[in-house]
């Protein structure tokens, strides 16, 4: 089972916490760092199956942690890795997304207060999947309102396809929004010959596709 | 040559006006000093400005020679005290009349501009006569050495150019706090009304919480899930309220990707051009990024528009900024306060906007910012290859040498035949020999003098042809 997780938060109360919901959920923390250059370190010489990263870290509180994270993407392609932040912005999930290799994480810090749905994701994101907070997928849809086949997506579509770009799988989906898994199954198909993507059975390769489209306009 | 004639002839023509306003103001000054009849003396003052506007007017339109008027800025209205009343100095009024008087006519009084025009008023009835002779063989010199003299008295001083400076500093200084005051305003109300009343709320939840959770852990348990939900809704809260003030990417990553960033949320198809070798001051990267915002949002909601461009580059010191859109135009800043907040957050750094927005469209705002760019971006500073360096080093440290001792020295002994050798090289070569390599150790050393020197400058040189470095970022 891939639990050997990375903490990088700079604030104590937050990293602990983060550190203890973790380990409560049967992860195994191996390292908790603070700053930039740590991060970059363990994320290149321990490999952990997920990193949890902030943005902003010292020793510059910019976006010290995103660009550590990219950073050690760029060395160990695929490393999963779950970037947490007060405010989420397209430009960071474009960047983040920009490899198209998945097990990329985006959320905000609020996310955390669920902590099944927070723990949901993470191991999502350790299993090469993503995971995208509902806010980035709002903006990605509606600076895109304007956009053709988007517009022609009935509403029940525009949720689902809202979830699946979220990052969750078909059965997850029918559990969110109270459909069956065949319908599901339907819908997205459906999604699918109207975006005129090409379809596919599995979860990863299809949230990619979708999260390529809404970042190609 | 005609037309040079016709305008010395406008030119001694004035002098019908000129030479009875003499009398005319000696006669005005005496009844306000000599009577105090003072109200005579803001028209005496008017009447010889107006004489004097009108030459510089003259001057500006026949010559290149532009005369800046010198005048001090005319005083604001009198501002009536928190009692209603208005103070001019140690007396109350009731009415602003008397102090707007007041202030006139120290203003006039104390503007030497008004003593310099009058002092040409009565030296030009003299000047004009002397010139004619010069005027008659050579009409255009001859305006231009009129037009020296006029701006001699007419035109602006160092100190009435500072006053002005100093008012618009001071009307743009007031802009700036109002703003700043209006802004800190509306955060301390977004804040109380929002943040903390929400966050109240959660502390009473919490309260509830306490006294349930022994008696009722159901109804506790439902009511601790209502204070994660409350504590969210006052993060997403919260964060409006940090965008409002200084938006996170804009701190993180600096002008460029915060406006891209701006760009993805638009509806609107955006395209950003960001020309900047480095970023700009963080007070002149919130104007910027506030300033395009607004443009953004107005071209969504009013111009209906569909596509963007945004172009942000440096023009040496000065930053300029271009959005244009393809909306239906017509923009209009007298209705709205969207451009005048614009221009009034800009007035802070001197910067003003040009707005082009023909009904139909296409609207363009350009906005431009002079000195806000440290000087030394139009050339990046560039080092030096370290081999260069090197060699001017060394040239300086070695060019002395074939230079003056074994030059210019040697050639001094030689002249005056002393006997001394000393370790000049050159006299203990055969006498054949020994001017030729003097003037040879001279010209040796002053090419090592030259090269130290071009070294550097054609450097230099390279790089300013080379233009700007080439950072630009296309998105």
């Amino acid at each position: 089972m891939k639990n050997r997780v990375l903490v990088a938060e700079d604030l104590y109360l937050l990293r602990d916490g983060l550190v203890h919901l973790l380990q409560a959920h049967g992860f195994m923390v191996v390292a908790a760092v603070e700053s930039g250059p740590e991060l970059l370190k363990g994320l290149v010489e321990l490999r952990p199956d997920v990193s949890i990263v902030d943005v902003r870290l010292p020793p510059t509180f910019t976006d010290e942690g995103l660009k550590a994270a990219l950073a050690a993407r760029e060395k160990v392609p695929g490393l999963p890795i779950l970037v947490l932040s007060q405010h989420v912005e397209q430009l960071y999930a474009r960047e983040l997304l920009a490899d198209g290799s998945g097990g990329i994480g985006y959320l905000l810090k609020d996310r955390v207060f669920n902590a099944e749905q927070f723990v949901d994701a993470v191991r999502r994101v350790a299993e090469g999947g993503t995971a995208m907070d509902p806010e980035v997928i709002a903006k990605l849809l509606a600076s895109n309102a304007r956009d053709e086949p988007l517009a022609a997506l009935t509403p029940r579509e525009r949720e689902v396809l809202e979830a699946m770009a979220e990052g969750r799988s078909n059965a997850a989906i029918s559990q969110r929004l109270y459909l069956s898994e065949s319908a599901v199954a339907k819908h997205t198909a459906s999604i699918f010959a109207k975006l005129g993507l090409a379809p596919s059975d599995d979860d990863n390769r299809r949230v990619l596709a979708v999260l390529a489209y809404l970042n190609s306009r | 040559m005609l037309r040079s004639f016709g305008r010395i002839l406008v030119l001694l023509a004035l002098l019908v006006l000129e030479v009875p306003a003499i009398p005319l103001t000696g006669l005005m000054l005496l009844l306000t000093f000599g009577l105090g009849m003072v109200f005579l003396f803001p028209w005496q003052v008017m009447m010889v400005r107006r004489l004097a506007e009108l030459n510089r007017r003259l001057m500006r339109r026949w010559t290149d020679i532009e005369i800046e008027p010198p005048y001090l800025p005319e005083p604001p209205p009198p501002v009536p005290q928190s009692d209603g009343m208005y103070r001019s100095d140690r007396t109350l009024y009731k009415t602003p009349r008397i102090p707007a008087w007041n202030n006139r006519w120290k203003w006039l009084l104390s503007d030497p501009g008004s003593w310099r025009d009058l002092l040409w008023l009565v030296l030009d009835v003299v000047v004009k006569p002397l010139l004619v002779p010069l005027f008659v063989v050579l009409p255009a010199r001859g305006l231009r050495l009129y037009a020296q003299w006029s701006e001699l008295l007419l035109g602006a001083t160092t100190a009435s150019r500072l006053a002005g400076q100093v008012s618009h500093l001071k009307r743009t200084r007031n802009l700036a706090n109002d703003s700043q005051a209006a802004e800190m305003r509306r955060i301390e109300r977004d804040l109380h009304d929002g943040t903390q009343a929400r966050l109240v709320a959660i502390g009473m939840t919490l309260g509830a919480v306490e006294e349930l959770v022994d008696r009722d852990p159901t109804a506790a348990k439902a009511l601790l899930a209502k204070v994660r939900d409350a504590s969210s809704e006052t993060l997403t809260e919260l964060r409006r309220v940090i965008r409002g003030i200084h938006p996170p990417v804009l701190a993180e990553r600096g002008l460029a990707d915060a406006i891209r960033a701006l760009a993805m949320d638009s509806p609107m198809d955006v395209t950003v051009d960001v020309d900047l070798p480095h970023r700009p001051d963080a007070p002149v990267e919130a104007a910027v990024y506030f300033a395009i915002s607004e443009l953004l949002s107005n071209a969504a909601r009013h111009g209906n528009a569909r596509k963007v461009t945004v172009d942000i580059s440096a023009n040496g010191p000065h930053l300029r900024i271009s959005v244009t859109d393809d909306g239906m135009g017509g923009a209009d800043p007298s209705k709205g306060t969207g451009l005048t907040g614009i221009e009034r957050r800009l007035a802070a750094f001197d910067g003003v906007l040009a707005l082009n927005s023909p009904p139909g469209g296409p609207t363009t705002v350009t906005m431009e910012m002079p000195r806000v760019l440290p000087e030394h971006w139009a050339a990046d500073v560039q080092k030096m290859p370290r081999w260069k360096t090197v060699a001017v080093v060394m040239l300086w440290a070695t060019a002395w040498c074939p230079t003056m001792p074994q030059g210019v020295v040697a050639g001094v002994f030689k002249l005056l035949g002393a006997e001394q050798k000393s370790w000049f090289l050159a006299l203990y070569l055969p006498e054949i020999w020994q001017w030729p390599t003097i003037l040879g150790m001279i010209t040796v050393g002053l090419i090592m003098h030259v090269l130290a020197i071009r070294i550097p400058a054609a450097h230099n040189r390279e790089r300013l042809l080379a233009g700007k470095p080439a950072a630009k970022v296309l998105c």
